[in-house]
């Protein structure tokens, strides 16, 4: 099914040529993005199931291009697909849990089938829902929104990131999910966000281990890192950006060069990174160690986020020492030399099986 | 009876509840075996003595306001409400917890789970030292209400999900001739999502006069007044039209209280059909300083702001809140 052409409506800024057409510099935020966006693309539509923290300043601006629908999850996600099919691009906000759980098969019927333009922006996803509970934890998502053909998965690390998706998303014309994240930078970024396309934050060696991350855990992953390095295990970092296409380059390459991946997410181990990467290795035939460092099987312990990260064993000193004793080395000096990857049950290994 | 007879040991109403008990669970016996016999009722609460209960419970929730915070305008607008239906109307104790001709009340507005909290605090359904744990990851009293926290049926912070499971438990009661009654709090803007109603019409198409829902009409949602975003007026008309029967009432006049509520203990407003009561309230009801303002939803105020509220509570003048809100739980 193809989209009307957008219906013709004055934009509210002359294009320019600066920061996606808008004339203006990178905006710090979320919001102001949209905003600067909004401004020279007329089909584009704000729409929120009463969630409006991180866009609460859009409403007067926006004014009907602003769309509140209360608490009704479904009919946003019908709306926005009304919307699109009518040449409209909607951002639609709700919570991470309640966007794709309860109006999933909305998604995946209305804006899935007929492959439509509407960005799906899931708000305090994983373990950003911190005290609300396990109604309000969306651990699922990935998983979820990778099933429906089509769908890109966007998890940014950053308010940063997040800002940046957000042109190339639009662009792009099909549907899209972003974990929103307005954190602020832990890393100083080394690559321009493009879609499908992971960032290497830090090389690590040939032999050691290469880190995969998504969301605001870049944050600890990278602390995990600099700890294993000090321990004299040389740990690359890859910070994925995209779930879904996943940069399948970035994965085998880490592959090749590492004795074990370590798939780091707040999210259950079914369906997200560690799965996502499992496939590729399988696919394309390369042997790695994969570890994953996930939520497993479990909804994790309500509480403020230091309190919950901490508990679950996610601070960046927690994933270290996972690391650590999967490779077998709780002291520092065999790291490199023995063999350490688990074998579990003695199969033996295949040739070209690299320790 | 005085509260300090009540709080922290078992009632006579909780005596008898539990020689009334059956020696076992009526799931044992297999469904339609007959009827166990009722809790009754704990009505050893006089209505005057309810304000100062009240009061105790808005000190709890103001408490739970700060250290990570709580949604506390929704849980001052239904606190009369949850301490009338666990001292007048609901057959239920601290005693009669697993018995299963208990009463049931789930909190399908979730987020007011502070007001509940409390209730239990003061009514010795759990210790009120356990409130401290707020948010700790050893305890589970967080911002939205589990099984864990002895008194809560079921969890809840998804909206739209409780009117249904209520369904469940009232049409298994049925099933067994039980006498007890389901009892489901909704929020007015939870009554948005389209499984409150899909909820309505199946409890209506069932015939679930045991089954009983109160709608916390406090006219605020998240960010906004509910009639400025999706207008819901008129309520009862709504309900009747899908087949219950609704009475409104004041929702902080505990004589209101009394006449709407206190006939369904026994018998339904009509027969063969659910009943509805459509509570009026106000969102932070007692502090003037947050009462009805859009953005003091969820508050996380500091430790001085709570000292001022606590104050304000008891009549004290209302102090300037700088400790922004935030309005995105």
């Amino acid at each position: 099914m193809s989209a009307q052409p957008p219906v013709p409506i004055a934009p509210m800024a002359p294009a320019g040529a600066g920061w996606a057409g808008t004339g203006g510099p990178p905006p710090a935020t979320w919001e102001a993005a949209l905003l600067a966006l909004a401004a020279v693309r007329p089909e584009l539509v704000v729409m929120t199931a009463e969630n409006r923290a991180a866009i609460r300043n859009l409403p007067p601006v926006l004014g009907p291009r602003f769309v509140d629908v209360g608490i009704c999850e479904q009919t946003m996600i019908g709306a926005a697909a009304g919307l699109a099919l009518r040449g409209r691009t909607p951002v639609v906000h709700a919570l991470a849990t309640f966007l794709v759980m309860r109006a999933f098969e909305f998604i995946r019927t209305d804006v899935g089938i007929a492959n439509l333009p509407v960005t799906l922006v899931g708000a305090v996803p994983g373990f950003l829902s911190d005290g609300n509970g396990p109604t309000h934890q969306a651990i699922e998502d990935v998983a979820l929104m990778c099933g429906i053909p089509h769908m890109t998965v966007i998890c940014p690390a950053d308010e940063e990131e997040l800002v940046a998706a957000l042109p190339a998303i639009l662009d792009r014309r099909a549907p899209c999910y972003v974990r929103h994240n307005a954190m602020r930078p832990a890393v100083t970024h080394t690559a321009p966000f493009e879609i499908g396309r992971a960032e290497l934050l830090a090389p690590g060696a040939e032999g050691g281990v290469t880190l995969l991350t998504y969301g605001f855990l870049l944050r600890q992953v990278e602390e995990a890192r600099q700890m294993l390095e000090q321990c004299g295990v040389p740990a690359a970092l890859l910070n994925m950006r995209t779930l879904k296409p996943i940069d399948e380059a970035a994965v085998l390459a880490a592959a090749r060069h590492s004795r074990l991946l370590v798939a780091v997410e707040d999210h259950l181990q079914t369906g997200g990174l560690y799965s996502i990467v499992a496939e590729v290795l399988v696919r394309h035939g390369v042997l790695c160690g994969l570890q994953s460092i996930s939520l497993g099987e479990s909804w994790f312990k309500p509480a403020l986020l230091p309190e919950v990260l901490a508990h679950e064993g996610f601070t960046g000193p927690a994933i270290a020492g996972k690391v650590l004793n999967r490779i077998g080395d709780l002291g520092v000096r065999s790291v490199l030399d023995e063999t350490l990857v688990d074998n579990p049950g003695g199969i033996p290994r295949p040739a070209g099986w690299r320790l | 009876m005085s509260r300090e007879t009540v709080t922290g040991a078992p009632t006579p109403a909780d005596t008898a509840a539990a020689d009334a008990s059956p020696s076992g669970p009526a799931a044992a016996s297999g469904p339609g075996t007959g009827a166990a016999p009722a809790a009754p009722a704990t009505t050893a609460w006089e209505l005057d003595q309810l304000p100062a209960l009240a009061l105790r419970v808005r000190e709890h929730i103001v408490r739970m306001a700060t250290a990570g915070g709580c949604f506390i305008g929704a849980s001052l607008s239904c606190a009369d409400l949850l301490v009338h239906l666990y001292t007048r109307v609901l057959r239920l104790s601290p005693a009669t917890l697993d018995d299963p001709g208990r009463d049931y009340l789930f909190l399908s507005k979730g987020h007011d789970v502070p007001a509940l909290y409390g209730t239990l605090a003061e009514l010795g359904y759990i210790p009120r030292e356990r409130l401290a744990n707020h948010l700790k990851t050893t305890d589970s009293i967080y911002w939205h209400p589990n099984r864990a926290v002895p008194g809560v049926e079921f969890h809840s912070g998804s909206l739209g999900h409780l009117l249904s499971v209520g369904i469940g438990v009232a049409l298994d009661i049925r099933l067994r001739g039980g006498a007890n009654r389901v009892w489901v709090v909704l929020g007015d803007g939870e009554l948005d999502e389209g499984s409150v109603w899909e909820a309505c019409l199946v409890a209506n198409a069932l015939g679930l006069d045991n089954l009983t829902a109160i709608v916390d009409r406090n006219e605020f949602q998240a960010n906004v007044r509910t009639e400025e975003l999706v207008p819901l007026e008129p309520i009862p008309a709504k309900f009747e039209a899908f087949g219950w029967s609704c009475r409104t009432a004041d929702g902080h006049s505990f004589a209101a209280l009394e006449e709407a509520l206190g006939p369904l203990r026994a018998a339904p407003y009509a027969p063969g059909r659910p009943s509805v009561v459509v509570a009026r309230t106000v969102r932070g009801k007692g502090l003037p300083s947050i009462e009805a303002r859009a953005d003091r939803w969820f508050a996380n105020f500091t430790a001085e702001e709570i000292a001022g509220l606590l104050a304000e509570l008891h009549g004290g003048a209302s102090r300037e809140l700088t400790s922004e809100g935030l309005v995105v739980r």
